[in-house]
Formats: structure tokens, C-alpha cells, sequence
């Protein structure tokens, strides 16, 4: 299968930089796996699950928001806040969604609050998703 | 002339210090390596979020978000001024606030008003003396040991808010940029409105960002890209800055060790010299004595 580069990167340091197969990233307007030659596209990410395949190694990260870039170069993820998957407990993913719904709280104007209510549904939603 | 008791006590009071300045100056050495480390583990996110940006903005002609074309306003500013915890680093902290300073004269003397968000307690002390009332925040990081993304997000938070609120027109941030351990340059960088023009004609000339697909629209991108950039953009001076801190100290306090051992030199010396004097001299009234007899 055809490679191309892929590289997540979050504030703090480079999470991932290399040659890989099909990358799975969650938009925040749905799912979408990144082939080799995939039209540049730019979106946001919602909170998820990134997941990685580089020659049949199959790499999974969470990310809390952030996005994505598929340039000619390559696909870029600007991720908000990312560990692998395998690191993520129920504390953690509990603490974000404690901190979501405290911006629900905080909220000020509707949008504000709409923007905070989707994430913290999206949060919840990823937890039930990953049975934690 | 001081006693001999006297001279000991110097010199060994001198040596405590300089077991002292050598003991942090060992520490700093360590954790500047550990803040160039994360300084540099942060650069590809900064530089791609710049790359994106420019991407970005370079489509974008009308309409453009405040954060990137300012709200038209020039009289009001706000100086974020990031600077160390501690003391002990040179120049580092008094650098920082200088640049502050000539910037803030320079701004109150075209009748603009300015405002200052400290981060970090000695650019806030020594900024309090002139311009208390101008201060509208601190910052306080000390109980931070490593720098993380949320410290700068916090900061960044805070800026946009108050400019949401149209509390200032221009937001400009102080810091040190680090060089290496013997430079640190003192920086103002704007951060509202944002300066991407660098990148901007280049990424024109490339043309290939015309086929960009946008999901969802240019514009909400843009519009959620602009303040992580700036939380970005602080995040990375505070990084700059803990590793010029430490520099700075390092380079200090091995001038501090150093003044220390030219000082135990010194008085070893006059020490050697007193106590053969009064050798010499008690011989010579024993002498002097016995011929006598």
C-alpha cells in the first residue's frame, strides 16, 4: 500500500512524525480515514480517537480537539492535547468531562454555550464508546 | 589591619558562598537543559500553526475575525509582560522590564492609555514602582515546576477575554527569546491584531492553497484557529523565557563562582602574608631579647 507522511503534534512535543498507511481522524462533521492523494482539505477535529497505520502497526491516539491538515505534503493533525490511547483512563477522560461541563456552566451567550454543551456531549459520547 | 581570626572568617565565609553560587549554578545547568529540551519539543506545533494561519488568512481578504484585523482601535494597549519568578539571573528580569518600560513611555507620550498583565512576580515588582495603577493582573507561576500547554491556554484565555470585553485595542507580549546560554534578546512580539505576514506572501505565491476544501467553512476555522494561536504563542514565550531564565542564571552564577575564587585568592594570600609577619616579628623580639642578655 502506498504511504505517504503523517505527523501529530500537540503544544508540547511531537507525538507521531513518520511514513504511514491510512490515518482515521475524527472530523467534528463526521469520521474520515486519509489515504495516500487525498484532496488538501483543512478541518476541525472533535474529541476522539486518532487512529494510525503504518505498514500494518496499528497506533491509536486520543485527542481532545484540535486540526487537521491534509496538504500536498503530507496530513498534519494540530492536536489540542493527544495520548495514546493505552494511557487513557476513566479519571482522565472524567476530569475533561468535568471540565466541560463547568464551561457549559460558565458559558456566556448562546453560542459560547452551544459550543461548550457539543463537546461535552461529544466527550460523553467517546466514553461510552470506549466502555470506560 | 585585619586579625588573622578576622581573615580566616572571610575567607571561609566567602567559601560557604561560593559552594553556593556553584551549587546553582549546577541546578540551573540542569534545568536549562530541560527547558531547551521542551522549548524545542514545542517549535513544530508553533511552526505549523503558523503555516496553517497563513494559509488561512491569505485566502481570507473581507470580513476578516477581530483577532486577525484588530477592532480598527489604536488607544488602548495591553503589555503582557512575562518574566521570571526568582532573582539571581542577571539581567534576565530587569532586561525584560526595561523593554517593557521604553514601551510603555513611548506609548503614554502619543496619549495612549496602557495597561499591564504581569506574568511572573519580579517584572511585577519592579514594574509597580512607576506604574501600580496601570497593572491590571499577576500572573504567578511559582508553584509551576514544568510549563504545560494549560498554563499558556490560561493566559492566552484571559487576554481574549478582556478583549472581547474591548478592554484594549492592541495586546503586545514581553519576553526573553533564548539564544544561547550567554544571549537571551529581549522581544515584543503583537499579539492582537496578529502579525502572520511573513508567511503571507509566500504562501500566495504557492498557489496551491487555492484548492483547499474547508470543513467546516474557512472562516469558523479561522475563527477557532485564531485564539489557540495566541495561547500558542504565549505558550512558547513562557518556554522561551524558563529556558533563558535559567541561562541566565547559569552564566551568573559561574560569574559569581568565579568572582568568589579570585576573592578566597585574594585573602589567602594576605592571610599567608599577616601570619609570616608576625612569625618574622616574634623571632626578631626573641632574638633581639636573647642579645640583650
Amino acid at each position: 500500500m502506498a504511504t505517504f507522511h503523517f505527523e501529530l503534534v500537540s503544544p508540547e512535543k511531537l507525538l507521531f512524525s513518520g511514513e504511514v498507511d491510512a490515518v482515521v481522524a475524527p472530523g467534528a462533521e463526521g469520521v474520515f480515514t486519509v489515504l495516500k492523494d487525498h484532496a488538501p482539505v483543512m478541518t476541525v477535529l472533535k474529541p476522539g480517537v486518532v487512529e494510525i497505520d503504518a505498514a500494518g502497526n496499528k497506533e491509536k491516539l486520543f485527542v481532545r480537539g484540535g486540526f487537521a491538515d491534509v496538504g500536498l505534503g503530507g496530513f498534519t493533525i494540530l492536536a489540542e492535547y493527544a495520548i495514546p490511547v493505552a494511557e487513557l483512563d476513566a479519571a482522565k477522560l472524567d476530569a475533561d468531562i468535568k471540565n466541560a461541563s463547568e464551561d457549559v456552566a460558565d458559558a456566556k451567550g448562546d453560542e459560547a454555550r452551544r459550543i461548550a454543551a457539543e463537546k461535552l456531549a461529544q466527550l460523553q459520547e467517546l466514553k461510552t464508546a470506549l466502555a470506560l | 589591619m585585619p586579625s588573622l581570626k578576622d581573615l580566616r572568617n572571610r575567607i571561609s565565609s566567602v567559601k560557604a558562598t561560593q559552594k553556593i553560587t556553584k551549587a546553582m549554578q549546577m541546578v540551573a545547568a540542569a534545568k536549562l537543559r530541560r527547558a531547551q529540551a521542551a522549548a524545542e519539543a514545542a517549535r513544530p506545533y508553533a511552526e505549523r500553526i503558523e503555516k496553517v494561519l497563513a494559509n488561512l488568512a491569505g485566502g481570507v481578504s473581507t470580513g476578516a475575525p477581530v483577532l486577525l484585523s484588530g477592532n480598527g482601535r489604536d488607544e488602548t494597549h495591553l503589555l503582557v509582560v512575562a518574566t521570571a519568578e526568582r532573582g539571581l539571573c542577571g539581567a534576565f528580569n530587569s532586561s525584560i522590564v526595561r523593554l517593557a518600560r521604553e514601551h510603555i513611555q513611548r506609548l503614554q507620550g502619543q496619549g495612549k492609555t496602557v495597561k499591564i498583565l504581569c506574568v511572573g512576580k519580579k517584572g511585577y515588582d519592579q514594574l509597580r514602582r512607576n506604574y501600580e495603577k496601570n497593572i491590571i493582573e499577576l500572573v504567578e507561576l511559582r508553584g509551576v515546576r514544568q510549563i504545560g500547554f494549560d498554563q499558556g491556554d490560561a493566559i492566552g484565555r484571559k487576554v481574549i477575554d478582556l478583549f472581547e470585553r474591548g478592554e484594549f485595542d492592541v495586546a503586545t507580549l514581553f519576553f526573553s527569546r533564548f539564544k544561547s546560554v550567554i544571549q537571551q534578546f529581549p522581544t515584543a512580539l503583537q499579539l492582537i491584531p496578529a502579525q502572520i505576514s511573513a508567511n503571507e506572501n509566500e504562501a500566495a505565491a504557492g498557489g496551491a492553497l487555492a484548492t483547499y476544501e474547508y470543513e467546516p467553512g474557512q472562516d469558523e476555522i479561522l475563527a477557532t484557529l485564531l485564539p489557540r494561536n495566541i495561547s500558542v504563542q504565549i505558550f512558547r514565550a513562557l518556554l522561551e523565557n524558563a529556558a533563558s531564565e535559567q541561562g541566565a542564571r547559569m552564566s551568573a552564577m559561574d560569574n559569581a563562582t568565579r568572582n568568589a575564587g579570585d576573592m578566597i585568592k585574594k585573602q589567602t594570600t594576605l592571610y599567608n602574608r599577616s601570619r609570616q609577619a608576625i612569625i618574622t616579628k616574634e623571632l626578631i623580639e626573641i632574638i633581639s631579647g636573647a642579645e640583650a642578655l
